[in-house]
């Protein structure tokens, strides 16, 4: 057993770093949604106002919209190639398993940033994608929605976010004993039939973490879209950074931020759940 | 006596009653060969135990008729068919693993009912058929559960009707009792074999439990090494073992190396008549098969000496002697109500108990 002292001292770091790092500013970001801003002073008067605005004003609510689109499309994206190729390297990959896995991590090193100006690179007007098109005759012209687009976005944050998909669903899948795989066989499915009912359903908590790892994450990305996103793909943490910024807002930005955390906790809460309903532990 | 175990190792002719036949199967893992050029037959309705040591190939084997493996060189059929090119799903044969393999997300009686929904059976036929098949198990009160929440002797029956409910012409069994303690062991082989009288279905039962195998089989296949030691029935191997190795395997034995010269072996301090022609030759020799001899008076047929006890241990329904029987030559005694021993005493046994065995 440990003496008392021993685990206030142990426990006391984190606890300090946690109120210090995450609760307070939090309380401070909460205080902020209620009060005010008069003549360029943020004034600690608590009303709803800020609130009222953001439902009013239909351009922030079409902001959010698009924002909670293009997380949704993402996920779909990032599902769509991070689960065959989870799939893939658990179970048909052999050998080149380890070589392929380190494969999908690599990029997981690079700066974000970095990858975000090669999207540029590659989709702007003068770029790599625009020239190929041309040179192979399929366009005669620059191809303009490729950069500064709702698409880019959806592109970058795709190539970014995929491998956080992947690597909770691999872990669900590798954990699956192969003996069931066996059984599923030996009992007359297929391959098919083998994978809808006993894969998928026993890699469910996998694809939840990793579809609420991509939408959590899109939701809140600020980058993406002021890299490649121009107008037309401004996302809501941008008009958040815009407030807080420029517009020295502080109350109104606060607002939306709390509005993000609701919607962010809501869905690790929901998901959690789920995911808890199928877990056999 | 010799020649008849002789006869019965490898049996390798087509029985006409066959329903699985394993012609010359062998299976390289990498470089190292599990299986060394197998052949076997299953007569239908037969329970066939594959018995043998940890990487004596069994499971290989076993895992080949399932279709979890692909043999390297030979065939396997069943029923007139060729099986090893199917793959598992198409097989009309069902497993029951070691580790049971019940799907965890899937209630039991979803488990049991897996194999017909695959298949496409008619719902109103799967509900019968699951009830029926949980009844066989006697586990139809558990049919809600979750497997998480059932024992392992539970899980065991559950992972039985899950297999038998598709009605499969030939049964595999994975070291299914392995994972269960001893009583409840016991318990469920007298329920297997029972189960396996009552329905019919030809069994293949993978162990390396050679008591487990005795007491369920109709005949026993002895795998040493990737090779068929010895194909019998258990009472076959054990009262004519073809080689040490099962003597050795099967029971308890002593084996006894000696030397035949003009019609007489010599093991030891032992000497008796034999027929074989001169050369080493090995003996096993039960320990039951000892006797103490009272009266100091032998048969003709007969073998007598003088031993003295070095160890008796006693187990309620027999002993087990250890006897010195001179120049350090110790024999291996089991005596039923002889009551405790000292000193030296004189043991005799028949000359047809002395089976002679290949190295």
């Amino acid at each position: 057993m440990y003496s008392r002292a021993y685990k206030t001292l142990v426990s006391l770091p984190p606890l300090v770093w946690v109120g210090l790092f995450l609760l307070l500013p939090y309380a401070l970001m909460f205080a902020h949604s209620f009060w005010a801003v008069r003549e360029g002073m943020v004034v600690h008067e608590w009303n709803l106002q800020n609130f009222k605005t953001l439902y009013s004003n239909p351009v922030y609510l079409a902001v959010l919209f698009r924002t909670m689109r293009i997380a949704a499309s993402v996920t779909i994206f990032s599902l769509l190639l991070g689960y065959p190729l989870a799939y893939y390297l658990s179970f048909h990959a052999g050998a080149r398993k380890e070589l392929l896995y380190q494969l999908v991590i690599v990029p997981l090193w690079v700066s974000y940033l970095v990858r975000g100006y090669a999207w540029k690179t590659i989709l702007g007007s003068e770029g790599i994608l625009n020239g190929f098109l041309q040179y192979v005759h399929l366009t005669h012209e620059p191809v303009a929605f490729l950069l500064y687009s709702p698409f880019a976005v959806v592109l970058m944050l795709t190539h970014i976010y995929t491998p956080f998909v992947f690597l909770p669903i691999y872990a669900s899948l590798e954990h699956i004993p192969r003996p069931l795989v066996e059984a599923s066989q030996d009992l007359g499915a297929g391959s098919a039939q083998t994978f809808f009912r006993v894969i998928l359903p026993l890699s469910i908590p996998g694809l939840l973490a990793g579809a609420t790892f991509a939408f959590v994450l899109s939701l809140g990305d600020f980058l993406a879209p002021l890299l490649v996103g121009g107008a037309s793909g401004t996302m809501i943490a941008n008009v958040v950074q815009s407030l807080f910024g420029a517009a020295f807002d502080w109350p109104l930005g606060a607002a939306i931020a709390v509005c993000i955390l609701i919607i962010t906790i809501s869905l690790l809460f929901l998901s959690e759940r789920v995911e808890k309903r199928w877990s056999f532990k | 006596m010799s020649s008849s175990a002789a006869n019965s190792l490898n049996e390798t002719s087509a029985a006409p009653g066959a329903l699985l036949e394993a012609r010359e199967v062998v299976k390289h893992f990498g470089k190292i060969q599990v299986l060394k050029g197998v052949s076997l037959n299953i007569a239908s309705g037969e329970f066939l135990t594959l018995l043998g040591e940890s990487g004596s190939g069994k499971t290989t084997l076993l895992r080949l008729v399932a279709g979890f493996e692909q043999p390297t060189a030979g065939e396997i059929w069943m029923g007139g068919e060729r099986l090893d090119t199917l793959p598992p799903h198409k097989r009309r044969v069902n497993t029951v693993f070691q580790h049971y393999a019940l799907f965890p997300h899937l209630s039991v009686r979803e488990n049991v009912a897996y194999g017909l929904r695959v298949k496409k059976t008619a719902a109103r036929e799967i509900g019968g058929r699951v009830d029926e098949a949980l009844r066989l198990v006697k586990m139809q009160d558990f049919a809600a559960s979750r497997p998480a929440k059932l024992s392992g002797g539970q899980q065991q029956r559950v992972a039985l009707a899950r297999a038998l409910v598709n009605r499969p012409q030939l049964l595999l069994l994975d070291e299914p009792l392995s994972a269960l303690d001893a009583n409840l062991r016991k318990q469920m082989q007298g329920e297997l074999k029972a189960l396996q009288r009552e329905i019919g279905i030809t069994f293949l039962f993978v162990t390396h439990d050679q008591e487990e195998a005795m007491a369920l089989s109709d005949r026993i296949a002895l795998l040493r090494d990737g090779a068929l030691e010895q194909v019998a029935s258990p009472r076959e191997i054990y009262k004519h073992p073809a080689t040490a190795y099962t003597a050795q395997f099967i029971g308890q034995t002593n084996l006894l190396r000696g030397e035949i010269h003009r019609s007489i072996v010599t093991c030891g301090v032992l000497r008796w008549p034999v027929e074989n022609e001169d050369g080493p030759a090995i003996f096993s020799l039960r320990p039951e098969a000892i006797r103490i001899c009272a009266d100091g008076k032998r048969q003709t047929n007969e073998v007598k000496f003088r031993g003295a006890v070095r160890q008796q241990i006693y187990s309620g329904a027999s002993e087990l002697l250890e006897v010195d029987c001179g120049s350090s030559q110790l024999l291996r005694v089991r005596l039923t109500a002889c009551g405790p021993l000292t000193g030296e005493s004189e043991f005799v046994f028949s000359l047809a108990d002395a089976i002679r065995v290949k190295e």
